[in-house]
């Protein structure tokens, strides 16, 4: 256990565990738009940073992947720290001007729009938090989806942009993107993500369409739990 | 192919034959090949003298050696004739019959070929004596022109590779650190890290295997020095690198270099394979025992990627993004494991140090910055380059003195070091002794080494626009400040160069500034807005007058200026109007010409080519 101060409250933690699930448990609020509990930490949106004092040594680190040490003092909400958070909405509010929840943190954070920041007019709603390409990689286990290009013209899509052979159309990537910006469509038995059409498996007890077939094979293939058994829908397992 | 060395003593033995084999009064006519020759068709011209010498049947009473290049790339393609030193530049094909049968056969000099030094207008004869030469201390890339870069028996025979016998026989790898250290050998790459304690930790880590790794992905515009050197003594890097491994305790390494540099690509894999044969690289090297081997990867060319972690990831086959380094590569680097990664330059320079001692070392360079640095010397420059100081040498000294000052008798302006994270330096700090620290102290960063020269017509919002959209482009766009903002800024610099700046915009971009040096991911972005920052410290003025008067007082932002002649010096010669490629630039013969701004694109190219500077820019 290592003692440390955050926001001038003395807090006891565990050594190796990193600010932000510390201060969080603490009820500490650190904002963040690249965190999710199913997933390893990235410090891609730089809004989690706080200000970390050790021993002599005052630095601005990123919360989310910095682990806490004995006699740390961490200030979450520093002048610095602040600047950065402010910045990082700013952009990302240009980039993404129409985003409800950007909009949203933003105005709970006390951050107005950067009126000298033309807003992009592409309309998309992706602000690069990767929470989907880790979660296709890390949770699911199938990689459909990554980065083409660098630096600003940076996008999240399947290899070459064609339908992707590996996607199960498990949606786990729609699930969790913050702004809505991917797209999963369902009609009847069909569902489409990523310009793929996959087909529904009707529940054999209810008749509901519930799931992409290519998910439930790649679950049962997975977990050896037979196709047959996957076949019915939860509630009526 | 040469057989194993397996002892000291056969290595000495070894470099002794080699050493024998080539007498030093002999004549010889040494080419430089390195790219910039090359470029210049320096090919047709060995081809040339190959023909000529066998033509008088004189192969094996005159040497000919092609070597890497020599660093005075303004002049090529050059030759240096042996054992005199004779020095000729801009050689063209013709000439070389010419120089067998006057200098080597008779020793005639062929005065049309000696370099003049602009200073003097002296016809200098000897290498040594060319003023760009005579102020240097060419201590790692002075090799670069006694040697083939693909003949492991040239290295050999100067005495290649001793430094490692020495270490293998005599040191243990804790002597080594420790010389290393004693030494302060901090790394060339840019960063000024000592390279004896990161050593020191990698070889303390725990995990195996332990990585030994080369950062040869050099991508700084206008830079070249790693580049040069891998193409011209590859030899050395790799002694290095044995001698680093042995030292770290590593068994593997890996040379990671762009793709972009064909030539190095080829001749260190040249050499791999010859200190393979020799017995050098591989299994059991010198018979003691130490094995070590390498492998070359080739990057896609991209800026971040010579970041440590975006480094390692492009090596392990994933896309080139940093990563946070709250654990050092040290320990957990390539594949997280224990990774020791050092720059060309830095490799290069510790055989000297093995084989010359720490102390020999220190006493090169000043207080807290030890050895020479090589520097690529390029932009508005008379002796365009690569030149090698020790370190402390003076800004001044490096440009007026070995790099001949400003063309034209143009006005110096500022010096832009470190690459596209480096700032812009003005006149004023010319005097300022150039290593890590005072480089940093003054805003900019020693960098890899790269420097760029600038005249009063270059504008400095122009250039800091220039870096910033070189950044913009190499983003590797995983976190927001860098991808976002280092774009917004340079929309800002684009609508100050149009004319279109607010008044505020000099404060908001120092306030982004801040924002993104403290919030990026990586170095890349945490570094990103230092040539506006540097560019607005010591050109405010330049700055000011785009936003409040709309005027570029360079005469280069195209939408705030307007050409027109100077009817009083222009003597109607017609070369603007023959230069002009839209016909804006006109007038009779022998009477003062006129542009027509409406057809008028503000190329530049009648100022660029008037002779008699009656070409206004306002």
């Amino acid at each position: 256990m290592v003692n440390l101060t955050i926001d001038n409250r003395k807090i006891e933690a565990e050594d190796g565990r990193f600010i932000l699930d510390v201060a969080r448990e603490n009820g500490i609020e650190i904002p963040t738009l690249c965190s999710h509990e199913s997933l390893e930490p990235t410090g891609s949106c730089r809004l989690c940073v706080v200000e970390a004092k050790q021993g002599k040594k005052t630095r601005i680190v990123t919360s989310c992947l910095y682990p806490v040490a004995e006699g740390m003092t961490v200030d979450t909400k520093s002048e610095r720290v602040m600047n950065v958070r402010r910045l990082v909405l700013q952009l990302l509010m240009a980039r993404c001007p129409e985003s409800e929840p950007l909009r949203e943190l933003a105005s709970e954070l006390g951050v107005e729009a950067e009126e000298r920041f033309t807003p992009d007019k592409d309309k998309i709603k992706c602000i690069l938090c990767r929470m989907c390409v880790r979660t296709c990689e890390k949770v699911v286990g199938v990689s459909a989806i990554g980065f083409s290009n660098r630096g600003p013209g940076k996008n999240v899509c399947t290899p070459f942009k064609e339908e992707s052979a590996t996607c199960i159309g498990c949606g786990a990537c729609a699930y969790i993107c913050p702004t809505g910006h991917i797209e999963m469509t369902s009609t009847g038995d069909t569902r489409t993500i990523w310009g793929r059409t996959f087909k529904m498996q009707a529940c054999k007890v209810c008749g509901r369409f519930f799931a992409p077939e290519d998910q439930l094979a790649y679950i049962s293939e997975k977990t050896g739990v037979p196709a047959d058994t996957l076949a019915v829908c939860i509630s009526c397992r | 192919m040469m057989s194993k060395i397996k002892s000291l003593d056969e290595l000495k033995s070894v470099q002794e034959k080699f050493r024998a084999g080539r007498d030093p009064n002999r004549p010889c006519i040494t080419v430089c090949v390195g790219t910039g020759c090359l470029a210049y068709g320096t090919k047709k011209l060995v081809d040339g003298f190959r023909a000529e010498l066998a033509k008088r049947d004189l192969a094996g009473k005159i040497d000919f050696r092609t070597t890497g290049c020599h660093g005075f790339c303004e002049r090529g393609p050059m030759i240096v004739i042996s054992p005199e030193k004779t020095f000729y530049q801009r050689v063209g094909l013709d000439d070389a019959a010419e120089i067998i049968d006057k200098t080597l056969l008779k020793g005639e000099i062929i005065d049309r070929l000696l370099y003049v030094d602009p200073a003097t207008g002296e016809k200098i004869v000897r290498e040594d004596d060319v003023p760009f030469y005579k102020k240097q201390t060419r201590l790692v890339f002075g090799l670069n022109s006694k040697i083939d870069p693909e003949s492991i028996e040239d290295y050999l025979a100067i005495g290649g590779y001793g430094a490692l016998g020495k270490a293998l026989a005599g040191m243990k790898p804790d002597d080594i650190i420790r010389e290393v250290i004693r030494a302060n050998l901090r790394g060339r790459g840019g960063g000024g890290f000592p390279a004896g304690w990161k050593w020191d930790e990698t070889r303390k880590a725990e995990g195996e295997p332990k990585y030994v790794i080369c950062n040869a992905d050099e991508g700084d515009p206008g830079a070249y020095m790693d580049r040069s050197l891998l193409e011209g003594n590859p030899h050395l890097v790799l002694e290095g690198m044995i001698i680093g491994a042995y030292a770290i305790g590593s068994s593997e390494g890996y040379i990671y270099v762009r793709n972009e540099y064909p030539l190095a690509v080829k001749n260190i894999h040249t050499a791999i394979r010859q200190a393979r044969e020799a017995g050098l690289l591989g299994g059991d090297i010198l018979g003691s025992g130490f094995s070590f081997d390498l492998k070359i990867n080739r990057g896609g060319g991209a800026f971040v990627c010579g970041e440590s972690s975006a480094l390692f990831a492009s090596l392990e086959g994933r896309a080139g993004e940093p990563r946070a380094k709250y654990i050092h590569a040290t320990h957990k680097g390539l594949y997280d494991k224990p990774t020791n990664l050092n720059n060309v330059e830095t490799w290069a320079n510790v055989p000297f140090i093995i084989e010359r001692g720490a102390d020999w070392y220190r006493g090169i360079g000043t207080a807290g910055s030890k050895g020479t640095k090589i520097f690529s010397l390029v932009g508005k420059i008379n002796n365009t380059g690569l030149v090698e100081v020790p370190m402390g040498t003076t800004l001044r000294e490096i440009v007026f003195e070995i790099g001949g000052g400003i063309p034209d008798g143009r006005k110096f302006k500022a010096i832009q070091t470190g690459g596209p994270s480096g700032g812009c330096i003005p006149e004023q700090c010319l005097d300022m002794p150039v290593d890590f620290d005072e480089l940093t102290k003054i805003g900019s960063m020693m960098g890899s080494g790269g420097m760029i020269v600038m005249d009063d017509r270059n504008c400095m919002v122009n250039v800091a626009k220039y870096f910033t959209n070189f950044l913009v482009n190499e983003s590797c766009g995983k976190c927001v400040p860098c991808r976002e903002g280092i774009r917004r800024m340079r929309d800002i610099l684009i609508d100050i160069t149009e004319g279109k700046g607010r008044e505020e915009d000099v404060e908001l971009l120092e306030k982004m500034s801040k924002g993104i040096v403290d919030g990026s991911l990586c170095a890349l972005g945490g570094s990103a807005p230092n040539p506006v920052l540097s560019t607005i410290r010591y050109f405010r003025d330049e700055y000011v007058a785009h936003i409040k008067e709309k005027r570029c007082p360079a005469g280069v932002c195209r939408e705030l200026i307007a050409y027109s002649v100077d009817q009083e010096k222009c003597t109607g010669c017609t070369v603007c109007a023959k230069v002009c490629p839209t016909g804006a630039a006109a007038g009779e013969r022998k009477k003062a010409h006129s542009i027509d701004q409406a057809k008028c694109t503000k190329c530049g190219a009648c100022r660029e080519s008037c002779k008699f500077d009656s070409i206004i820019v306002r």
